[in-house]
């Protein structure tokens, strides 16, 4: 840790980023209750990543009814919301997850567009 | 129609606390509903929202969400601050409650339907977290420039609208401008309630806001656009109307400075808290005039404030030391307050604001303006006149005298202000130039006085070193004269007036003369005649001596003869004596 230069720590940013694990995949979906949309975009969303993460990825569920004080912390205001809190940068994810295309695009699987 | 008459005495008021709204909305917003605020860029939409949050929190004890999409909390923080409010200070003490509403459109992708539910959790958790009566969605707007989907944000709006009106919050939402419509994004579709419009216009490079309530649903409001400002305490809103022509009157008098003015006002001057209107061609003593009526309140111990629209408070203090005025130790004494500015430093309203602030602080009893007529130059006619209506009105309600003075231009007619403000004026004075025999002098004459006897002479206008007076103008012989002038008429008049005194004296002299003559010769006659008469005093004098002395010589001779003969004697010369006196 001592001596370094700039391009070192450059050079070990990378690293550790790549070390991190590329291929996992932090996601958060926020809904707002249980409703048949919420559901349906919980359905989606695990459907979605059992078919193009497999195993690779960790997805969290949270209801903002239950915990309210997240939707403003997170900078949700559309429900459902899927985040990709890794890898960066954050994605966000609006709608019943139903387009799975766009899931794609939206957490850079597949160039956009 | 019928229920709309319903709703008017139903609607609930939310006072905003902004000077002026109130008054126009006859008690604020309508309360428990949202209430559209719309404008252009720096039209004042946040400020408005601010302050409503603001005074809710402090004065009227309603905790309010502030929650913005546009501006992060520091600016927010920083915004507030420049009114003077303590926003992290105000949020610790859960009066107010904001948050940052911060979306970017690349972060963002839509993978099907979805609904703004986030968005009234977040909302709604703010709400509660303070018990909130108030919110503030500053510029919900934004949305629809980051969520691609109009078709859901715009349903989701209506809803929440309604939402909100669920929670009996009274909310404020703005919206910028639109092309056609009043906000971009037709916002006031949703929100029917109350619509506010702020615009900002320039006219001769000038900028004034102005406000206009659009819509209030089942309230009568004033609809005329009203100006408003925005300055170092927030908004402040003027409504152009008057304030009504109910104010307090008052029967005291006080003195203009000037002696023989005073005498020409009924001998007793101004009437207390009147209006008073000086106008004169430049140069014709406007200041001097201004400057006495200051000094003589402040010898009276009250507190006159000056504006000054032309001169500076030291160039007009050292000018007047030459007319013999010390205003300088009335500014000391903290009695004189003068005010100077620029005409064109801002417009009209401001100029009002400012006269009502320096007002409210100084509480004067005598207010000068020193001319309105420069307010010309920030604004039209009318709109001076309007702004003059007002100041005039609030400094009778106030029981002020002011004192204003008005520059015409010698094409002008005297008889009428440009600002066309002489309907509201109590007494107006008028100063012109007399130009005779190459000589510019000045005449002073009131060209009315409510309720008193007024003279109605024009009277020389003499600005000495002593200070101020009046004269008689020369009017003998048919033609009226002024300065040397006159001078030399009077001159004139007082030599041929001399000369007629000498020969009056000469007269008198002569009769005088002629008098004493006169009594000599009746002296010298008086002299003649008792001079004849003592000869003649003398003469019988003589005769009776003479007399005596025969009667003595007779008896002497009948001693001597003592005899008949003698006694026959004495007989006859008796007869004979008779005889002789008979004769005489």
């Amino acid at each position: 840790m001592k001596r370094k230069t700039e391009n070192t720590v450059a050079e070990e940013f990378e690293q550790s980023a790549t070390r991190l694990n590329p291929e996992k995949h932090v996601l958060i979906l926020y809904v707002a209750g249980m409703t048949p949309k919420s559901t349906l975009a919980i359905d989606n969303v695990k459907k979605f990543c059992e078919t193009n993460l497999q195993g690779s990825y960790e997805l969290k569920v949270i209801d903002l009814y239950q915990q309210p004080k997240l939707a403003k912390g997170s900078q949700i205001i559309a429900t459902p919301t899927l985040v990709r809190k890794l890898p960066l940068p954050l994605r966000k994810l609006i709608g019943d997850m139903s387009d799975t295309q766009r899931i794609l695009v939206g957490i850079d699987l597949k160039p956009g567009k | 129609m019928v229920m709309e008459k319903h709703d008017l005495v139903a609607v609930e008021k939310c006072p905003t606390g902004i000077r002026g709204l109130d008054q126009i909305t006859n008690g604020g917003l309508p309360k428990d509903r949202p209430t559209l605020v719309c404008g252009g860029a720096g039209s004042g939409k946040t400020l408005f929202a601010m302050e409503f949050l603001m005074h809710g929190a402090i004065e009227y004890g309603e905790p309010g969400v502030f929650m913005t999409f546009e501006e992060t909390p520091q600016d927010l923080a920083k915004n507030f601050y420049s009114l003077g409010f303590d926003l992290p200070e105000m949020m610790s003490r859960g009066l107010i409650e904001t948050d940052h509403v911060s979306i970017t459109r690349s972060e963002i992708e839509e993978t099907g339907e979805y609904d703004l539910e986030g968005l009234f959790i977040r909302l709604g958790a703010a709400i509660d977290a303070i018990g909130a009566k108030r919110v503030v969605l500053d510029t919900i707007e934004a949305l629809f420039s980051e969520l691609p989907n109009a078709t859901i944000l715009r349903a989701e709006l209506r809803r929440l609208f309604l939402w909100l009106k669920g929670r009996s919050v009274t909310a404020i939402v703005t919206g910028e401008s639109g092309d056609k419509t009043l906000t971009r994004y037709g916002l006031e579709e949703y929100v029917a309630d109350c619509v506010i419009l702020l615009d900002s216009r320039i006219t001769g490079q000038i900028a004034t806001r102005r406000m206009r309530i659009v819509k209030y649903r089942g309230a009568a409001h004033g609809a005329d656009e009203y100006p408003f400002l925005i300055d170092e305490d927030g908004i402040s809103v003027l409504p152009i109307t008057s304030l009504g022509l109910d104010y307090p009157v008052s029967k005291e008098r006080i003195s203009s400075g000037v002696h023989r003015l005073d005498a020409m006002l009924g001998g007793k001057g101004f009437f207390q808290g009147s209006t008073i209107l000086l106008s004169g061609t430049a140069g014709t003593g406007k200041t001097s005039l201004s400057a006495t009526f200051a000094d003589s309140a402040c010898r009276r111990g009250e507190r006159c404030l000056y504006f000054a629209f032309e001169e500076s408070p030291r160039q007009i203090i050292r000018n007047m030391e030459s007319i013999g005025l010390d205003l300088d130790q009335w500014v000391k004494k903290g009695l004189l307050k003068f005010h100077s500015a620029r005409p064109t430093l801002y417009g009209l309203e401001m100029h009002l604001v400012t006269f009502h602030k320096v007002i409210e602080a100084f509480r004067p009893q005598v207010f000068i303006v020193d001319p309105i007529s420069n307010l010309i130059d920030a604004g039209t006619a009318p709109e001076v006149k309007s702004v003059l209506t007002r100041l005039i009105d609030y400094l009778k309600m106030k029981k002020i005298s002011s004192f204003l003075t008005d520059l015409t231009h010698s094409g002008d007619s005297p008889e009428g202000t440009r600002e066309e403000i002489s309907s509201l004026i109590d007494t107006w004075l008028l100063l012109r130039d007399i130009e005779i025999k190459g000589e510019r002098n000045r005449g002073l004459y009131i060209l009315k006085s409510r309720g008193m006897y007024h003279s109605n002479q024009l009277q020389e206008f003499l600005i000495t070193n002593q200070g101020l007076d009046l004269v008689n103008i020369y009017t003998g012989s048919g033609e009226a004269l002024t300065g040397s002038a006159r001078a030399a008429q009077e001159a004139q008049e007082r030599a041929s007036e001399m000369e007629r005194r000498h020969e009056a004296d000469r007269i008198r002299r002569d009769q005088e003369r002629k008098r004493k003559a006169f009594e000599e010769k009746i002296a010298a006659l008086r002299a003649e005649f008792d001079a004849e008469s003592q000869e003649l005093d003398l003469l019988a004098e003589e005769e009776k001596e003479r007399q005596q002395f025969v009667t003595e010589e007779q008896s002497k001779m009948k001693e001597l003869r003592k005899g008949k003969l003698a006694a026959d004697w004495e007989k006859a010369p008796k007869r004979k004596l008779n005889g002789k006196k008979k004769g005489a």
